[in-house]
């Protein structure tokens, strides 16, 4: 039934259904990928019609750019804390609205909100409470910790950047959490109680390895978002102070279209691709294994 | 036992309002004080405002172009929403039906081109639109979200339409019923809980995203609502009034839609993100 006879009919049926979101797709993602190869190796200035070849001085460029060292290691940082710290978050809210009592999904509703408003509105949120309400909390109760704006202080800006993706993320993942608590055989438990398995039990022996198919989504999730963040981190701290909170999505952007370097940027953001395709690639791998064997 | 029990749920509804506080408190924050004079937020950002003033509000909408905003935000959400949902489900259909190897390297191409992330070809892409003076244009950037939007869709309804059983097309093809007529009366509404889904995560993600729009829309009146809250805040920084008030109302209709449409929302978001 679906195997057109005529070459004509093949063609007919292919540019009904498939040519416009196929040329769409290689006009707006392939092209664009591909001649992001080809700047890497020209010293295109993205404007001017000739160029030539200088085969790796770019990535030469890129690697001897010691703020790009500064922003990888600070990205690297930031991933690493709000991986756990949003895990962990999103897997205790979990738990805690299944308990199965009267109005969880009310408090499961007000957890998912931050996820609903983009980033920028969050991070001028967030950028009001550093800056005005918390610094008026330390100084009325003589809080030392707030007296002066976390937004200001090299090490507090980071620590202020993690705690807002902490804050957006954990509920999102707090959701694939729950559908995966959700699958867990009721069985499963009964016979745990059955047998007198406490929580702690439980949860460490049959939910935890249960769910190591969930773990491994939003893992995924958040390692995708975090290296990629981009919105909070311009309105909360612009990269300040003294570029001490330019996570690298920040860093590309503003080596191409604020310092003019197209081809160095395109080069970076060529290695960032590499780099989070390997992190994500093999972090999916591992916990596919892990799977198998629970 | 009974004591203990009681217990237990007190500490609960203890435990979960404490957290339920701190996540909601941000937004409470910037609601407070988006009624309160310059002054009054500098004296005290904690306290309640002493009388519902509006007039941040009235200021903050003349001067971010809020009318603008929201007009272009819901047009350019609306119409390449609807663009990726025609437009995907149709490439999917014809991807499962008609399959061979080429549509299997498409399939596997549009999953691999997941994985690069928008920073990464932002800036051949600037360059080649703006030579091409492409920038500049709300289909210019609906014609983007459809290209960028297509992968996950696609892959999405992939899966869904591998399930969907002949049956019922063969039958009307025998009635003398087109391919295209078959795909829009039979498939396409038998499609409608994965479109749902697919509609609400590109929603979040169209509505929300300041990257992409702030490359191309260059021109106030195009701006949408992220970017307008954006340029005016970064000029009313110290006019916190004004500035809470603009941010409240550039969170009002993402909340309005999340009351309606809440259980859809939890049940997409979910889904889109398993699948």
């Amino acid at each position: 039934m679906y195997k057109e006879t005529t070459l004509k009919k093949k063609i007919t049926v292919f540019s009904i259904f498939a040519l416009i979101p196929l040329f769409v797709f290689t006009a707006v993602v392939i092209v664009p990928f591909i001649i992001g190869f080809i700047m890497t190796l020209t010293n295109w200035n993205g404007t001017s019609s000739v160029f030539q070849f200088i085969g790796f001085n770019n990535y030469k460029a890129a690697f001897s750019d010691n703020q790009f060292w500064v922003s990888l290691w600070l990205t690297i940082r930031y991933v690493f804390f709000t991986l756990i710290l949003t895990n962990i978050v999103a897997f205790f809210l979990a738990l805690l609205v299944t308990a199965g009592r009267k109005g969880q999904h009310f408090f499961r509703a007000g957890f998912f909100t931050p996820n609903l408003v983009g980033g920028i509105i969050l991070g001028f949120v967030w950028q009001f409470i550093f800056a005005r309400v918390l610094v008026y909390f330390g100084k009325t109760w003589g809080l030392d910790i707030f007296t002066y704006s976390w937004l200001g202080d090299t090490t507090k800006a980071f620590w202020a950047l993690v705690i807002v993706g902490v804050w957006q993320n954990a509920g999102y993942m707090m959701l694939i959490y729950i559908a995966g608590l959700m699958s867990i055989p009721s069985s499963l438990s009964e016979a745990a109680n059955l047998d007198g398995a406490g929580s702690f039990q439980q949860l460490f022996r049959i939910k935890i390895p249960m769910m190591i198919s969930s773990f491994t989504i939003c893992l995924f999730l958040t390692l995708q978002r975090s290296f990629m963040v981009y919105d909070t981190n311009l309105s909360l701290t612009k990269g300040g102070p003294y570029r001490s909170t330019e996570i690298i999505a920040m860093h590309v952007y503003d080596d191409a279209f604020i310092y003019r370097n197209f081809g160095s940027g395109q080069a970076k953001a060529i290695m960032l691709f590499i780099i989070v395709s390997l992190i994500v690639t093999l972090q999916v791998r591992v916990m596919k294994r892990l799977e198998v064997d629970a | 036992m009974r004591n203990k029990r009681l217990n237990i749920a007190a500490g609960w509804y203890a435990g979960m309002s404490i957290l339920f506080i701190i996540f909601i408190f941000p937004f409470l924050l910037i609601l407070l004080n988006s009624f309160k004079s310059r002054v009054e937020i500098i004296r005290n950002p904690l306290t309640l405002p002493k009388t519902l003033d509006f007039s941040n509000y009235t200021e903050a909408y003349n001067r971010m172009n809020f009318s603008y905003g929201l007009s272009n935000s819901l047009f350019i959400t609306c119409v390449s929403v609807l663009a990726i949902l025609v437009f995907s489900s149709m490439l999917a259909y014809y991807l499962v039906r008609w399959s061979n190897k080429i549509s299997s390297i498409i399939l596997l191409t549009l999953v691999s081109s997941m994985l690069i992330p928008f920073q990464s070809i932002m800036i051949p892409f600037v360059t080649l639109y703006g030579n091409l003076h492409m920038l500049n244009s709300r289909w210019a950037l609906i014609f983007f979200y459809l290209g960028f939007g297509i992968s996950l869709a696609t892959f999405m309804y992939h899966g869904f339409i591998k399930t969907v059983p002949k049956d019922l097309e063969e039958a009307s093809l025998m009635d003398g019923a087109g391919r295209v007529q078959v795909f829009w009366k039979i498939i396409f509404p038998i499609l409608k809980p994965i479109s749902t889904t697919i509609a609400i995560v590109d929603v979040l993600w169209i509505w929300n995203d300041f990257l992409l729009p702030s490359l191309v829309l260059l021109s106030k009146e195009q701006q949408t609502l992220p970017l307008s809250t954006y340029y005016f805040f970064g000029k009313y920084t110290s006019n916190y009034g004004v500035a809470m008030a603009a941010l409240v109302m550039a969170i009002i209709p993402v909340i309005i839609f999340y009351l309606i449409m809440q259980k859809q929302i939890i049940k997409g978001v979910v889904e889109g993100a398993v699948k």
